[in-house]
């Protein structure tokens, strides 16, 4: 594996945690995040910083992840006075407030970010498998839990809210623990790309940032694992195969955005169980 | 002194926040879209000011220029984006907003550079008087000026006329405004219209007082006139208006006390986010 290979293998292995955290709040439970990349940059930035106060590896990850799920907490209580478009626009304005706090942070480097992370002390090879393992325990974990009764319940919680809280489903720790759940794998996401980029700067987590996981989770077809997965693979190699698409990268997601919208909201997976339902109707009919 | 012209230049800045956030308010009072390609429209506006400007010498033919093609633009994407997707859950349309705003400012991009334009020559900008000791410069004035004839002619529309009626009842109740023989659609262009003309005029403004318009330069003003919206109780226009002017204000104040802790674009939604805890309907919306 060239240095080429491990570095895109890794930016794919980052963006599956990301967009796989934005799904369970989203996809999962029904919640609207417009701000993910915050939770990403604050993980980035607390593993950043202890990793120059010389904390090992294992210790800087854990802390991004505890540190972000904490603050995805608070930021979930939003969630239990607000719903729909005014959570949409809060959680926007939370990565606003986010890289307004950092940006005027000298001890967080300020506008130019924190730079001379050491490295991880693993092969860059080694270190993309890392990131790939911590990528396929996301995966693992969002496929159980989407069958668990957890996942059961943020169903019925994203599905019709008044309903679940007739039937005695406490909503408001289920959204919580969502936002929890979500948030600190963006954290864990932040803390692993420290280790890479080995310097981080406050737009890597900006508005843009935000919208480009919430492309992967739409239209790899919110809610579902695979989808997602499929979607984070195909628009992180978009760029890569082609020149074109590289230089008209954010036009295309925007253009993806707009098309799957309009012809199949439920993304990917929603045209794969289409196409699935379209084949085995020949069958039904008599 | 000081304080006093932070309020004032804090509602100077109200005024173009109030511009923006109507058109955003009108779409969302009929349609339940949050409309975040509105910026795309005012970065539009903004781009045929600065190009009709400078290729004829007259801020007059820009603004009119920018008057037709953003209420035109606002035409276009409700008939294009919006009304095939109407339907479906508020998450879809939302989507398709941030979608249509990406593409328009990569469009802008393509289209006029990435590097921005500025104006050739920029009367507006370097012109200023200062009553009472504050120092305006006359795009200030013209900002002022032009919110509030275009936001009272609104409302003398809406107020007044049969198509105004129209839009209230279509707006308060679509169903029984559509059985009184009110066509919808009509309304919903007429609001496209309306709104987006705004949008367009305030962004030429915008870029006279920057004297510089970019790709870019609808983002964060949308973004935070969204704030305002939601703020105000969202379809709220009333509330629309009085937020536009407190984040003014407070944005205002905001950049001298809170400069060491917090960027400008920070603090309107840090005040938004404090007033949703307390009031989680908005400033004036009902629950």
């Amino acid at each position: 594996m060239s240095a080429y290979i491990a570095s895109l293998v890794s930016v794919i292995g980052i963006n599956m945690i990301l967009a796989l955290g934005l799904n369970i709040i989203s996809g999962f439970c029904g919640q609207v995040s417009l701000g993910h990349a915050a939770f990403y940059g604050i993980g980035a930035y607390t593993a950043a910083y202890l990793c120059k106060l010389g904390v090992p590896l294992p210790l800087t990850l854990l802390a991004g992840t505890i540190m972000a799920g904490a603050i995805g907490i608070v930021v979930g209580l939003t969630s239990l006075r607000v719903r729909d478009d005014f959570l949409a626009v809060t959680t926007m304005g939370i990565g606003f407030v986010f890289l307004g706090f950092v940006r005027k942070q000298k001890w967080l480097g300020g506008e130019l970010g924190i730079s001379g992370i050491p490295g991880s002390g693993l092969d860059p090879v080694v270190y993309a498998g890392l990131i790939l393992l911590f990528a396929a325990a996301v995966i693992v974990f969002s496929l159980w839990l989407k069958r668990s009764w957890m996942g059961f319940t943020f169903d019925a919680v994203a599905d019709d809210e008044d309903a679940a809280r007739t039937v005695g489903v406490n909503v408001s720790t289920y959204k919580l623990t969502a936002f929890g759940i979500g948030t600190a794998l963006a954290g864990l996401a932040g803390g692993l790309y420290i280790y890479f980029a080995r310097i981080i700067l406050p737009d890597t987590f900006d508005f843009v940032q935000s919208i480009a996981i919430l492309t992967m989770v739409v239209i790899g077809g919110t809610g579902s694992v695979w989808g997602v997965v499929a979607a984070t693979i195909g628009l992180t190699l978009l760029p890569e195969v082609s020149r074109a698409a590289a230089d008209y990268r954010l036009l295309i997601f925007g253009a993806m955005l707009m098309l799957v919208m309009r012809f199949s909201p439920g993304g990917l997976a929603g045209l794969a169980t289409m196409l699935k339902r379209r084949k085995a109707a020949p069958k039904e009919v008599p | 002194m000081l304080f006093v012209e932070l309020i004032v230049k804090g509602l100077v800045y109200g005024c173009m926040y109030a511009m923006m956030a109507v058109g955003l308010t009108l779409v969302y009072g009929l349609l339940r879209i949050l409309h975040i390609a509105h910026a795309g429209v005012f970065a539009l506006g903004a781009y045929m000011v600065v190009t009709v400007a400078n290729a004829t010498g007259s801020l007059a033919a820009g603004f009119l220029v920018a008057l037709v093609v953003s209420a035109l633009a606002g035409m276009a994407i409700y008939r294009l984006a919006y009304q095939p997707i109407l339907g479906h859950p508020p998450f879809v349309p939302m989507v398709v907003s941030i979608g249509l705003f990406i593409v328009m400012q990569e469009a802008f991009r393509m289209i006029f550079g990435a590097y921005g334009i500025a104006f050739d020559t920029n009367p507006w900008y370097v012109a200023t008087i200062s009553p009472g000791g504050i120092t305006f410069n006359y795009v200030e004035i013209a900002m002022v000026i032009a919110s509030v004839v275009l936001l009272l002619g609104f409302g003398l529309f809406a107020g007044l006329t049969r198509a105004g009626i129209a839009w209230r009842a279509t707006v308060t109740d679509p169903q029984m405004a559509t059985s009184f023989g009110v066509d919808p659609v009509r309304v919903r262009y007429l609001n496209f219209m309306f709104g987006s003309a705004l949008a367009g005029i305030a962004g030429g403004l915008v870029g006279l007082l920057n004297n510089y318009v970019e790709p870019t330069m609808g983002g964060l003003v949308s973004y935070k006139a969204l704030a305002i919206i939601v703020l105000g109780g969202l379809g709220s226009v009333r509330g629309t208006l009085i937020a536009s002017l407190i984040l003014g204000v407070v944005e205002s104040f905001g950049t001298i006390y809170l400069a060491d802790v917090f960027d400008r674009d920070a603090i309107g939604f840090l005040f938004l986010i404090v007033v949703l805890m307390v009031r989680p309907q908005g400033l004036l919306g009902r629950k």
